[in-house]
């Protein structure tokens, strides 16, 4: 088949191909990817619609004209590569040629090995566990929910508000800790508190109890709690297996350059989205993933730029990637934005209102302001987000 | 030429990713509810579909 062929049928995926074609890349595009979907928005799965129902098709991406000849190869995952012979092995044993490779494999939710039965057990990626944990989810309902990040507390809120009794258990101190810090962590917690939400924090599930199905878990303080579902919601792996064998930096999603170029010399390869670490000029500091709702397309763009001229035979463009980290979360009917990288910040201080209603909190470490969280104070974020991207002209 | 960007308001659920894109096209009314300016010259075209791109809820249409 040849051309390019990106693995991944996901956002990074999505704008990948878009870019591809935006920058003048006029050859075949195949798009392989895991779920039976075409590339979905995947943030309203743990609210909007696990709350009134998993309507796939309302939730697919516009695919634009340019895009009306790609070959889409659903259900299918990448099982293994040769980046030397240019080819990947699909599940289904086709072995794809290819002359530039895009790794959009993105990431999968981590499991513990933790015993018990399986039944009842789920978890929170795509939009089929959704359409599972909506099932689950009734008036009456004990919900346990392992892991207090985003997917953990935002699930908890969409579940409580279905009427489901919901208890968080996480090893961490406060929910979403690292990101928010420990006093907007609290001041979430307190929402969710009065909501109805319990937390057992600082503990683990040390067993799945049942028969057959899971009905209680005993956690490592010795409590026991009923649950009829259980979420696993304990961060992510990145979907990297299947380039094994190739000699690539695969220590923590697959490392690239600013181009989201991949450092080999056997084949045109980058990486966009959640599996790709990649540097930020803006930030400094080592290559990271980072797994924001703006990053696929921001990654996506370039590297379908980079892979463009790497097609064409001419030198990608070796400008710093300045992207503006960017995520939100809406619980109840509270709304979370942030925009830098608040998670690398030595210093915290709440810059409007409390922690416990409407607020905006900055986040500085020694080169000054890294980041910033609003709750329920959307205008009030343009000019720090203003002064975050003015990080790039200051670095030159 | 005109581009005209319009917002299902049933579908918009307010998180304002179109208004930090490009502030001077969108705005969130009193409902939370995001606005687009009705129409607007074809050079604006590329950031409104940046907008549109963003929108977690597939909220906005471009013509």
């Amino acid at each position: 088949m040849g051309g390019a062929v990106i693995i991944g049928a996901g956002l990074g995926g999505l704008r990948t191909a878009e870019s591809l074609r935006g920058s003048g890349y006029d050859g075949p595009i195949t798009i392989v990817g895991d779920e039976p979907h075409l590339p979905y928005s995947r943030p309203p799965l743990s609210k909007e619609a696990l709350a009134g129902g998993v309507d796939v098709a309302a939730l697919e991406f516009r695919r634009r004209p340019a895009l009306d000849d790609v070959t889409w190869l659903l259900g299918l995952s990448a099982v293994s590569s040769d980046l030397a012979a240019r080819t990947v092995t699909l599940s289904d044993g086709a072995v794809l040629a290819f002359d530039g490779l895009v790794v959009a494999s993105g990431i999968r939710p981590r499991r513990l090995p933790i015993p018990g039965p399986a039944l009842g057990r789920h978890l929170l990626r795509t939009a089929d566990d959704a359409q599972q944990v909506r099932a689950g989810l009734a008036a009456g309902a004990h919900v346990v929910i392992m892991g207090a990040g985003f997917i953990g507390c935002e699930t908890a809120a969409t579940a409580r508000t279905l009427g489901a009794e919901v208890t968080i258990v996480a090893l961490d101190d406060e929910p979403m800790i690292r990101p928010l810090g420990a006093d907007l962590g609290a001041g979430m917690r307190h929402r969710h508190e009065a909501h109805g939400v319990h937390f057992h924090l600082g503990r683990t599930i040390d067993s799945f109890n049942g028969d057959g199905r899971v009905e209680s878990v005993s956690l490592s303080d010795g409590t026991e709690l009923p649950a009829t579902l259980v979420i696993e919601a304990v961060g992510s792996v990145a979907n990297t297996e299947w380039l094994d064998g190739n000699g690539l930096d695969l220590s923590d999603g697959l490392l690239v350059d600013s181009g989201m170029r991949v450092s080999t010399d056997l084949a045109p390869v980058v990486a966009v989205g959640d599996v790709a670490r990649h540097p930020n000029a803006l930030f400094g500091g080592p290559p990271r993933r980072i797994e924001h709702w703006n990053m696929p397309t921001e990654t996506g763009r370039r590297a379908g730029q980079t892979l463009a001229a790497l097609l064409g035979g001419q030198p990608p463009s070796d400008e710093p990637f300045t992207a503006m980290p960017s995520f939100w979360s809406d619980q109840y009917d509270h709304k979370l934005q942030s925009f830098g990288m608040p998670g690398n910040a030595s210093r915290i201080a709440v810059a409007q209102g409390d922690v416990d209603g409407p607020c905006v909190v900055e986040y500085h470490d020694d080169s000054g302001l890294v980041g910033v969280v609003g709750i329920d104070r959307t205008p009030d974020l343009v000019p720090y987000r203003k002064a975050l991207l003015a990080r790039g002209s200051d670095s030159g | 030429m005109t581009v005209r960007i319009t917002v299902d308001r049933s579908t918009c659920q307010g998180y304002g990713q179109c208004v930090y894109e490009a502030g001077d096209l969108f705005h969130l009314d009193d409902d939370s509810i995001s606005v687009a300016a009705a129409d607007v010259a074809e050079d604006r075209r590329a950031d409104a579909e940046r907008a549109a791109d963003v929108c977690p809820m597939q909220a906005i249409t471009v013509e």
